[in-house]
């Protein structure tokens, strides 16, 4: 896949907004403040950073693989999975409706392409991350895993037994990213459990960690994910610390947990999309 | 006492169900070079000793982190791997349900979650280890597949035959050292029933442990003049409908036995096959509603009723309702 330039992904991040927007605000349900703050690090990925084939094919091998674990911001995935050729732009209109393959949380059962185990209850997604690693070292295959988690995910033990074993087995084709937007369902982080330091937590267990302070400038996404990648195949394993902002892209959505599992009514909708005007095709 | 019977089966040695997975983990993964390990500090205790050995490159010590593994498991078939993880039987259902149900199960992932020292037979240890519920747990399973055979001859067989299956599989063993009375060639299918004492009066559908236990008291009953079949059902799920209700279309009643709780094990299989089809009198064998405690594993199966004598004694009510 061609990689697209800093203008063009840009110009991705405001359509995949656009479609954040308009899926859930049509089931009215569905989690738009987490998926509007990892825009620029999933139209990164998709369209910058992973050499993946969208002719899928569930073992992935000779290609890099995403893994989502915070599995609730299926929107921004979703759209990004279509935008860049998994399956058509119309079907984004199906998510979370009955018999949509574009379940509320990712799935397999209906052979979405593009996604490769279930996830939504938290904690699970590094673990699969670090075994398709693995899979991947035995079968001599040199591309990278990535994951990406959420911060309030950290408070989950599965996550840390996930991480020991990573250093330990010196699983290095492997890099990690948390979603650090601070917040989560009961409020903040830090007043429902303090994750404290997670850069001395990641290197106390054994990894590198780089830091991207504003996930949501495409540039800076793009330059980490780079510096990350450099890192890769020195018997460690790699986490990128992402700050973000929830809801970035809409003012009154930016920076509240307000609307982490909220959809926008008809007016508020229309505000939003009034903000991001970049369109490369509403479905 | 048992020897003095004159049983259909016979044995000259006895020999751990766990072995028959760690011998039949060696062959497996000969033969297929995709087949991995997992192992959560208990190599010793599931016999993957010898796999470690031969294929140090395909197989992982995971430490005490039982949800971790089930989770590298299921990451692992994605680039075709065949994993199958290791730990007691409790560490590996009730503990890590949510990770079986989320990146197993419903993800379909070709995992074989393979647990030893199922039921009271671990013995001393007690009930924090002893568990009698993962039958269920596993069978409640949408695209699981649930299997407890009943020797070491028959485990190992099973071990070969889940590594060519495309799909989750609990594989559920034993510590204690058991007859050998299965045949050491026998093809294992899974999901097929298999009848190994013709019989006219009662049936005796037994999985696990308690297959050896039926075959004794096949003989006991025979001594009383009454002819019980009994079928090894070493495959819960898919339960093989058609051979249940083939043999009590014969004999007209029934009774299960089965090294775990009465609620959600074999015998409620069953018993829902049967109020579907075909209600006959039924009785069931196994744990009431009970959790375990320390003792020999003997000991253990007679206090919580689990030996031919209760067989015998179910059977013998299942024909007085007839």
């Amino acid at each position: 896949m061609e990689k697209l330039s800093i203008d063009q992904l840009n110009k991705t991040c405001s359509q995949v907004r656009r479609d954040i927007l308009r899926m859930v605000h049509a089931v009215n349900s569905g989690h738009p403040g987490g998926s509007l703050g990892c825009t620029e690090f999933f139209v990164a990925l998709y369209f910058n950073q992973m050499e993946h084939n969208t002719n899928f094919d569930m073992n992935g091998k000779n290609e890099d693989l995403f893994f989502l674990s915070n599995g609730h911001i299926s929107p921004v995935w979703y759209s990004v999975l279509a935008r860049s050729g998994y399956f058509s732009v119309e079907e984004l209109a199906t998510f979370r409706k009955i018999d949509s393959r574009l379940q509320g949380h990712p799935t397999t059962e209906e052979n979405l392409p593009g996604i490769r185990i279930a996830s939504g209850s938290l904690g699970q997604g590094l673990s699969a991350g670090i075994g398709a690693a693995q899979a991947k070292k035995i079968n001599g295959d040199d591309k990278t895993v990535f994951v990406l988690m959420g911060d309030g995910e950290q408070q989950e033990g599965q996550v840390w037994e996930a991480a020991m074993y990573a250093a330990h087995h010196k699983v290095d084709n492997l890099i990690a990213t948390i979603d650090l937007n601070r917040q989560q369902i009961d409020g903040l982080t830090v007043d429902v459990m303090d994750l404290q330091d997670l850069r001395k937590k990641y290197e106390a267990f054994g990894w590198e960690v780089v830091e991207t302070k504003n996930g949501n400038d495409i540039e800076e996404v793009v330059s980490v994910i780079e510096k990350a990648k450099s890192l890769l195949g020195n018997g460690k394993p790699v986490m990128n610390l992402l700050h973000t902002e929830m809801g970035y892209g809409v003012d009154f959505m930016v920076g509240t947990h307000k609307w982490h599992g909220v959809a926008p009514n008809d007016e508020q909708l229309e505000n939003a999309l009034g903000q991001l005007e970049e369109t490369l095709g509403d479905y | 006492m048992e020897k003095t019977l004159n049983t259909k089966f016979t044995y000259t040695e006895k020999k751990d169900t766990r072995s028959g997975f760690g011998d039949g983990l060696l062959e497996a993964g000969r033969k297929n070079p995709e087949v991995v390990g997992l192992c959560a500090d208990l190599i010793g205790s599931l016999k993957m000793g010898a796999f470690q050995k031969e294929f140090p490159d395909r197989f992982f010590q995971v430490g005490i982190a039982e949800a971790n593994m089930m989770g590298l498991a299921a990451g692992m078939t994605i680039g075709g791997k065949i994993p199958f993880t290791g730990t007691f039987a409790n560490f590996s259902t009730g503990r890590v349900y949510d990770q079986i149900r989320q990146s197993i199960a419903y993800s379909g992932k070709n995992v074989k979650i393979c647990a030893s020292h199922a039921g009271v037979t671990l013995g001393e240890d007690g009930a924090t280890h002893q568990i009698l519920e993962d039958i269920g747990m596993m069978k409640m399973l949408p695209h699981m597949t649930v299997i407890n055979p009943c020797d070491y001859n028959q485990t190992k067989a099973a071990t070969m035959a889940i590594a060519e299956h495309d799909g989750p599989v609990y594989l559920r063993f034993g510590r204690p050292s058991w007859p050998i009375f299965t045949d050491s060639n026998q093809k294992f299918e899974i999901g097929k029933a298999w009848k190994m004492i013709d019989g006219k009066d009662v049936t005796i559908f037994a999985t696990g442990h308690l297959v050896w236990e039926a075959v004794v008291a096949e003989a006991m009953l025979a001594e009383e003049g009454i002819s019980a079949e009994v079928i090894n059902i070493h495959t819960i799920k898919p339960l093989d409908e058609e051979a249940i209700l083939e043999s009590v279309a014969k004999t007209g009643c029934c009774v299960s036995a089965e090294e775990h709780q009465l609620n959600g094990g074999l015998g409620d299989s069953i018993a829902q096959t049967l109020v579907r089809n075909n209600p006959v009198p039924m009785e069931f064998v196994g744990v009431d509603d009970s959790f375990g405690e320390s003792g020999t594993p003997m000991d253990l199966m007679k206090k919580y009723g689990l030996k031919a004598e209760n067989i015998v004694e179910k059977a013998k009510k299942a024909l007085a309702r007839k």
